[in-house]
């Protein structure tokens, strides 16, 4: 099947039945998208594909194919996302393991919701867990992205 | 205990022992540096240490490059807890380099980057910035001093009449950079001895400091164990016992090799290995293994009836942990009237002399649940093996893979990586998923990364311990304390282990820490903490606080309960109770005047409080609560107060508070693994929940001003939360919840 991700072709054959996080990780090497939970409970395997939030732990490669996935890798060529600059001026991370998942959860609501409410944060990232409760910093990086984006 | 008057002076040639080279590739300056064993004397006294060992070459803490790089070797693990920024904040503050010049790299496994305390190479029991102030501090003095000395023979002036400045030597109006003199600074002669800045001149020490690692965490190239990729790697995924303790009877690899990228089926000490050329061919491979199980020595288990046989026990005497005056004719009364579990307003009446309360509190197993599962990769060389993982345990683990292997301990070189979490986890006393990963490796003829599920994690053992705490107390006829008596029911996490010597006397520290040792007991005059030490064979582990995760919610929640029967303020009688303990009080009190407690909180909640000492920090919370309709406890606002003596990095502080706090409230309203049949019956985030975004309150930290020597932050937020939320639980509904997570009966 052909995958269309961060911009790039890739021709890959992989089994039918292998999801697009495990496509992502262990045969292209894009590992910055993350295992956590395997069944879409935890968030941390977030990618966009045709700019909407797809949990690739359990979404199809094969489902996907010829759209645009996004992962983490591709957000930007600089690191320099209004949410990544938002993430480093509040010193969002901590472990990091989740954070991949939490900014394109972000960057897919605030492409949404350009002025996202707290209700709307909290429905945008209830799916992505956070072990070491990076929360509060997340919610507050959420509302200056968009204000970073909005003076862009 | 505060620092002495004049720290200032290391002398080198008796403290330490120290090396440097020229062995960087373009040139460069190496620091190592070696504080022999007993620092914890060395720091704070003057005593000569024993004879330092010598130290291998690898032995660095500091390289500063030619191209004006400066990269930092952490002794210890980066865990999402910040020793990546605050190790290299001590080495500048003496350093006086170019923060934006700083690297920072995991130190390889190797005795000399051994724990200052515990020896081992480790990170654990919130102990990484006292093991290192003084150690990554004298790295940057020395440093400094030599770069100095190289710039003063470069000009001919005396190094005494040149100072730094962010990188630069300056002498008038020569400047050099640190870079350019790192070749010559590395040809010198030591210094005899080193000056370290005195507290009141830091000016890195204290200052709110961003990570150092955020570049690489948002951009997803952070290397974790996980991520690691080498030419030719295999994965696997390893079917264990549904038991603990059992075995392979016989197993039937045939469907598992036919699925496609199979490559590996076979038998190790822990169950069956499947290895494939990635995740998906071995999961899908284990999915169709047959294996037959041997039952493990307990399968039964049946975790709701050993609670209550917990609670039979705590009927009973144990051993003594601390025990003070004559508790058993104190707590003799003619009218006792034990609380129940149903207790409800309004308060008991205030206190007849001599009426014993008494109450028991439970907590379940918990699983960690990092986010990044388990993972080791192992790879087999010519002269032994190289391993990848995220470790909190570095030297033993690198001893255990030898063991496997039959090498050499030096024979094994273990990288550290990112650690996606670990809250003592990644802490092993066995170093399970380290030796499987060898084992695994033992059984295939290429690299292998050996990856846990998430359900492999939440089935896999190594839990916070079950733990029933018994309590009784007895107020004098004026509500003060007189005789308090706990007798705590919970599984030894330190027996069996390499750190069985640390139980004394049948008491392991790690199971009354934070009860034996607290305030409040040492109040009452007639006191007594005891410990029934039992062992139903589920293994168990150091979790984020340890004992403490326990202890601070039974003897919190019973401070307030018996503020409540002597129809006290919670408040009032916490600082009467504690009226020895200042530090302690000062703590809860910064918490509670922040929280405006004693002002009506907003409508429909209620707060509660709790203070706590840990790892050498004392920390107090202000839980402010509500019920909604459906019964669930909502956590809306936590102010929280900490004293952790010298605070490195306060952004860091803050951050261990807000994350100690949703660690402990996951705990405190969901957090429950249930064994029935001797199997674990939850699997994944769907039956163990964690808490979510929506979910965190709004947390208030405040960091009290200190100079007194630092205690630990990554642990210390934890254990209050619980009691605070139960003592706000009480105050908004009259009901008292002494059983974690925290549930009303009739929801």
């Amino acid at each position: 099947m052909r995958l269309l991700v961060n911009g790039q072709k890739h021709d890959v054959a992989v089994p039918g039945d292998m999801p697009l996080l495990w496509v992502l990780r262990d045969v292209l090497g894009l590992t910055g998208t993350k295992y956590g939970c395997g069944m879409a409970q935890c968030g941390a395997c977030t990618v966009l594909v045709d700019g909407s939030p797809v949990r690739s732990c359990v979404r199809r490669a094969a489902t996907v194919a010829g759209r645009a996935v996004t992962t983490i890798e591709g957000l930007s060529p600089r690191g320099d996302h209004p949410v990544q600059r938002a993430w480093t001026e509040l010193d969002v991370v901590q472990c990091g393991y989740c954070q991949s998942g939490q900014i394109m959860a972000a960057v897919a609501l605030l492409e949404a919701k350009p002025k996202p409410s707290d209700a709307d944060i909290d429905a945008a990232l209830a799916g992505n867990i956070c072990r070491c409760g990076t929360y509060q910093r997340i919610r507050g990086a959420v509302h200056r992205a968009a204000e970073l984006m909005e003076g862009a | 205990m505060r620092l002495p008057a004049d720290s200032s002076r290391t002398d080198l040639s008796r403290r330490a022992f120290l090396k440097r080279s020229a062995m960087v590739a373009g040139g460069g300056l190496v620091v190592g540096f070696f504080v022999p064993p007993g620092l914890r004397r060395l720091v704070f006294a003057q005593e000569s240490p024993a004879a330092a060992p010598a130290m291998p070459p690898a032995n660095a803490f500091l390289r500063i490059g030619s191209d004006e790089s400066v990269t930092i070797l952490l002794a210890h693990s980066e865990m999402g807890q910040g020793v990546w920024t605050t190790l290299p904040m001590l080495v500048n503050e003496e350093l006086d380099a170019d923060w934006s010049r700083f690297r920072v790299e995991h130190a390889p496994a190797a005795g000399a980057y051994g724990h200052t305390f515990f020896k081992i190479q480790m990170t654990g029991g919130s102990t990484t910035t006292s093991s290192e102030l003084d150690r990554y501090r004298q790295v940057g003095a020395v440093a400094r001093s030599l770069l100095l000395a190289a710039a003063g023979a470069r000009w001919g002036v005396a190094p005494d009449g040149c100072r730094t400045e962010n990188g630069f030597v300056v002498c008038g109006a020569r400047r050099a950079s640190y870079g350019s003199l790192a070749e010559a600074a590395a040809k010198l002669p030591l210094p005899a001895s080193v000056s370290l800045k005195r507290p009141e001149d830091w000016k890195v020490i204290g200052k709110p400091t961003r990570r150092l690692d955020m570049p690489e965490k948002i951009t997803g190239r952070a290397q974790f164990g996980i991520d690691v990729r080498l030419p030719g790697l295999l994965t696997a995924v390893v079917a264990r016992p549904p038991t603990f303790g059992g075995k392979v009877r016989r197993f039937d690899a045939a469907a598992a090799k036919a699925v496609p990228g199979v490559r590996a089926v076979f038998e190790i000490p822990s169950g069956v290995a499947v290895a494939g050329e990635h995740f998906w061919a071995a999961k899908r491979g284990r999915d169709a293994l047959e294996v037959e199980w041997e039952p493990g020595p307990h399968p039964d288990t049946d975790s709701g009836q050993l609670r209550e046989s917990y609670r039979e026990q705590a009927q009973t005497a144990g051993a003594e942990a601390k025990s003070a005056g004559d508790v058993a004719r104190a707590l003799v009364a003619p009218d006792a009237t034990p609380l129940t579990s149903q207790s409800t307003r309004p308060p008991l009446p205030p206190l007849t002399p001599l009426l014993p309360l008494i109450a028991e509190y439970a907590v379940p197993y918990l699983a960690h649940a990092p986010m990044e599962p388990l993972n080791c990769t192992v790879r087999r060389t010519a002269q032994g093996c190289e391993v990848w993982t995220g470790t909190q345990f570095q030297t033993v683990d690198q001893h255990r893979v030898a063991e496997v292997f039959g090498l050499e301990t030096a024979q094994v070189v273990l990288h550290t990586t990112f650690l996606g979490g670990g809250f003592g986890r990644r802490a092993n006393i066995a170093s399970d998923f380290v030796v499987e990963a060898a084992h695994v490796a033992k059984g295939v003829d290429r690299p292998v990364k050996l990856i846990w599920t998430r359900e492999d994690d939440i089935r896999g053992g190594y839990y916070r311990p079950m733990a029933v705490h018994r309590l009784e107390a007895v107020l004098d006829g004026q509500g003060g304390p007189l005789g308090w008596r706990q007798r705590i029911v919970t599984q030894s996490i330190l027996a069996g282990s390499p750190f069985a010597t640390f139980i004394q006397n049948g008491i392991d520290p790690t199971a009354v820490e934070g009860a034996a040792d607290s305030p409040y007991v040492a109040a009452f005059p007639h006191h007594r903490v005891e410990l029934h030490a039992v062992d139903p064979g589920v293994p168990v582990l150091w979790w984020r606080s340890v004992g403490h995760s326990h202890t601070a919610f039974a003897v919190e929640s019973f401070v307030d309960e018996l503020a409540h029967a002597a129809g006290r303020d919670p408040l009032e009688f916490r600082r009467v109770l504690l009226a020895r303990a200042p530090r302690v009080r000062a703590v809860l009190e910064l918490a509670a005047g922040k929280a405006g407690w004693g002002s009506p909180p907003p409508k429909g909640r209620a707060r509660g409080l709790a203070v706590h000492e840990s790892f050498g920090s004392i920390v107090a919370q202000v839980a402010e609560v509500a019920v909604d309709p459906e019964r669930r406890i909502r956590v809306h606002r936590v102010v929280c107060a900490i004293d952790c003596g010298i605070c490195v990095n306060p952004l860091g502080v803050r951050a261990q508070m807000e994350s100690g706090i949703a660690f402990g409230l996951t705990a405190a309203l969901y957090g429950e693994l249930t064994l029935r049949e001797g199997r674990v019956v939850e699997s994944n985030f769907h039956d163990y929940r964690i808490l979510r975004l929506p979910e965190m309150p709004q947390v208030e930290v405040h960091i009290v001003e200190s100079r007194e020597k630092p205690g630990g932050a990554g642990e210390p937020g934890t254990p209050p939360i619980a009691p605070a939320v139960a003592n706000a639980v009480f105050a908004l509904t009259g009901e008292r919840l002494r059983e974690l997570p925290l549930r009303f009966a009739d929801s």
